[in-house]
């Protein structure tokens, strides 16, 4: 239904959406508008994941993103009793020092991108790729699997040991 | 990616709906706001202090804990949707996966992590 | 009578004006937003009239009598009210996230329906990831819980909006368990993959003995708290919380909260009935009039859970969902893995 202009009309729309509410994110002063000027970011990247085709991982980052990691902050924001009902501080003193590390940053990445050679895939991309990524998790990437459930049990015991302040 | 079209659609139309309606009842609904009226509703006592208060960490460490089981399910999905084509180690593999997170619970469990009062 | 072949009538007439592709496309997918719309909010209204008559049965009350045929019409009346009433905002609200929150709670149970199979080929898109979409885009709900909570700048709601969440939030997992087990057997996230599996009705998956019905209790109770409903209201507790997150809502704002709610709770019966019942699977009548049949089945659980059971204690509720519903739905997930390997009851 569409062509690739739309789809390019669309990449540009969603990147603009990104990249504004991203600078919103580190700029307004009501850390609750932050939270929530996030989640409309990260649900625009899930907007590019259907672009590119993978639908899996746009699902994901709603569930994810949207659906967890915001909440998570937004009751870490209720938590702390200072930046719930003050307007805070999004810059301090060392803007000079930062400007030179973000330049940097900036010419390295873009440095980087000329001079990858990006791969391009001609054959047609699996139509279902929910049931490949499952293949490939229980085929080539059983390790990185079995890893992940490692990570998330330390970031859990982590988290637990933290949250509780338990006196060593 | 054409079918996500319907997706957009159906995120604009139900905006567009709900922002008409509030455009309907704007024509024909009175608007006479006064200060008693527009103040926060606390059962008629004036309400003292601000609501934007500090919550018990418990909602944070649940949600935190619900994070890390919610990224598991995600990667229980491709592992179910592909579990006709695989074998009996697929099964066991994902028993190791969920048996090391239940482990974590039972942690949470044992430490009164999970005790809401 | 089949539906589906009134909307082919339609997009052929559609196509036969000579516009471009593109345009009809776009034109039949905002049409059958709108036309859903239509039917949500008829739904909707229905199930507000018959919600206060089963509990008029139940408590041996007559309920509304007077507008309309035993009241049929009393919810049309109630619609027309909230239309005309005041809009409200509080001085203290934080405005824009006041003004968003129903917007977003609104949308984010609307959207759901691109791919809820009302029948066979009654679908807007057929999505590859279908469940996996629905889940994921239902969580903006608690966003807007939260929003509603936080802009109104009030006491009762914010914390009303902070236990809906935490409430929601500790009710997912064990769900999207309960859901995996059937796309262990199904082997596809498409809705209409999953009820295309279940032809017959000894392959309806609450019938796949013993993994079935432990995965449809868990999704029903499940759904139960993720829609704020008896026993699991105590976001919305009257007594102690006066109205929870909507309490400085009035007029279409508030609308917008109680229709989506209504809608939710079809939604997760619809899901229910397309998951474990076989969607719009049966014999002789056409299949929308199953799939609605089932789920309306469904929704009268809810309501009879409703107007059955006291309300649960938070930490009941917390406790139970995370000490009793999470290991059971993962046990029943890896007893569901083994029957598809083993071929048992595997038909």
């Amino acid at each position: 239904m569409f062509g690739v202009e739309v789809s390019q009309l669309f990449f540009y729309l969603l990147s603009f959406i990104i990249i504004v509410s991203a600078i919103y994110v580190v700029s307004l002063r009501n850390i609750f508008h932050c939270a929530l000027f996030l989640v409309l970011c990260l649900f625009s990247v899930a907007g590019i994941y259907i672009l590119l085709e993978a639908e899996f991982l746009a699902a994901v980052q709603v569930l994810i993103y949207v659906g967890a990691v915001s909440i998570l902050m937004i009751f870490a924001i209720m938590l702390t009793s200072r930046l719930a009902n003050k307007k805070i501080m999004q810059s301090n003193d060392n803007v000079t020092v930062a400007i030179f590390v973000c330049a940097g940053f900036l010419l390295t990445s873009l440095g980087s991108f000329g001079y990858t050679v990006w791969k391009v895939v001609d054959s047609p991309l699996p139509e279902n790729n929910t049931l490949t990524i499952g293949k490939l998790l229980m085929t080539d990437y059983v390790l990185p699997f079995e890893v992940v459930s490692i990570v998330l049990l330390a970031a859990m015991i982590g988290a637990i040991v933290l949250a509780r302040r338990e006196k060593i | 990616m054409a079918q996500y079209a319907a997706v957009l659609i159906f995120l604009l139309v139900g905006i567009g709906i709900v922002l008409f309606t509030f455009f309907m009842s704007r024509l024909i609904r009175p608007s006479n706001p006064y200060k008693a009226k527009n103040q926060s509703y606390e059962c008629a006592e004036q309400p003292i202090g601000d609501s934007w208060i500090r919550f018990n960490n418990r909602f944070y460490i649940f949600a935190l804990i619900f994070v890390v089981f919610d990224v598991e399910a995600v990667f229980l999905f491709p592992w179910a949707v592909a579990f006709g084509h695989l074998g009996l180690f697929a099964l066991i593999e994902m028993m190791i996966f969920i048996m090391i997170l239940l482990f974590g619970l039972f942690y949470a469990w044992k430490k009164g992590v999970l005790k809401w009062v | 009578m089949e539906l589906i072949g009134i909307f082919k009538y339609l997009y052929e007439q559609l196509v036969a004006t000579g516009i471009p592709q593109v345009w009809v496309d776009l034109i039949s997918l905002v049409a059958s937003a709108v036309i859903i719309f239509g039917v949500l909010a008829l739904i909707a209204l229905f199930l507000v009239w018959w919600e206060r008559k089963l509990s008029a049965d139940f408590q041996q009350r007559m309920g509304p009598m007077l507008t309309g045929w035993h009241g049929l019409i009393q919810t049309v009346a109630d619609a027309i009210k909230l239309i005309q009433k005041e809009d409200i905002t509080p001085t203290k609200a934080d405005r824009p996230v006041f003004f968003w929150a129903p917007i977003i709670c609104f949308v984010a149970a609307f959207a759901v329906y691109v791919t809820v199979p009302f029948g066979e080929g009654l679908i807007v898109s057929d999505l590859n990831i279908g469940i996996l979409y629905i889940v994921a885009i239902t969580t903006f709900t608690v966003i807007s819980l939260l929003m509603a909570g936080w802009g109104s700048n009030n006491k009762y709601a914010l914390l009303g909006g902070m236990r809906s969440a935490a409430q929601v939030v500790s009710y997912e997992v064990p769900m999207i368990v309960a859901i995996l087990s059937v796309i262990v057997f199904v082997g596809s996230l498409s809705m209409v993959d999953i009820v295309e599996s279940q032809a017959l009705i000894y392959q309806w998956y609450i019938f796949r003995m013993p993994f079935g019905p432990i995965a449809f209790v868990i999704f029903i109770i499940a759904a139960t708290a993720e829609t704020n409903r008896t026993p699991f209201d105590l976001p919305e507790a009257e007594q102690e919380l006066v109205a929870g997150f909507n309490i400085e809502y009035s007029g279409m704002k508030f609308a917008m909260f109680f229709l989506a709610e209504f809608i939710n709770m079809f939604t997760v019966s619809a899901i229910g009935a397309t998951l474990f019942l076989g969607g719009w699977q049966g014999p002789f009548l056409p299949s929308w009039v199953w799939f609605l049949v089932k789920t309306f089945g469904l929704v009268f659980v809810f309501m009879w859970f409703r107007w059955t059971y006291p309300r649960l204690r938070v930490d009941q509720l917390m406790e139970f969902s995370w000490k009793f519903l999470l290991p059971l739905a993962f046990a029943n997930l890896i007893l569901a893995g083994w029957m598809k390997y083993s071929g048992w009851f595997n038909w």
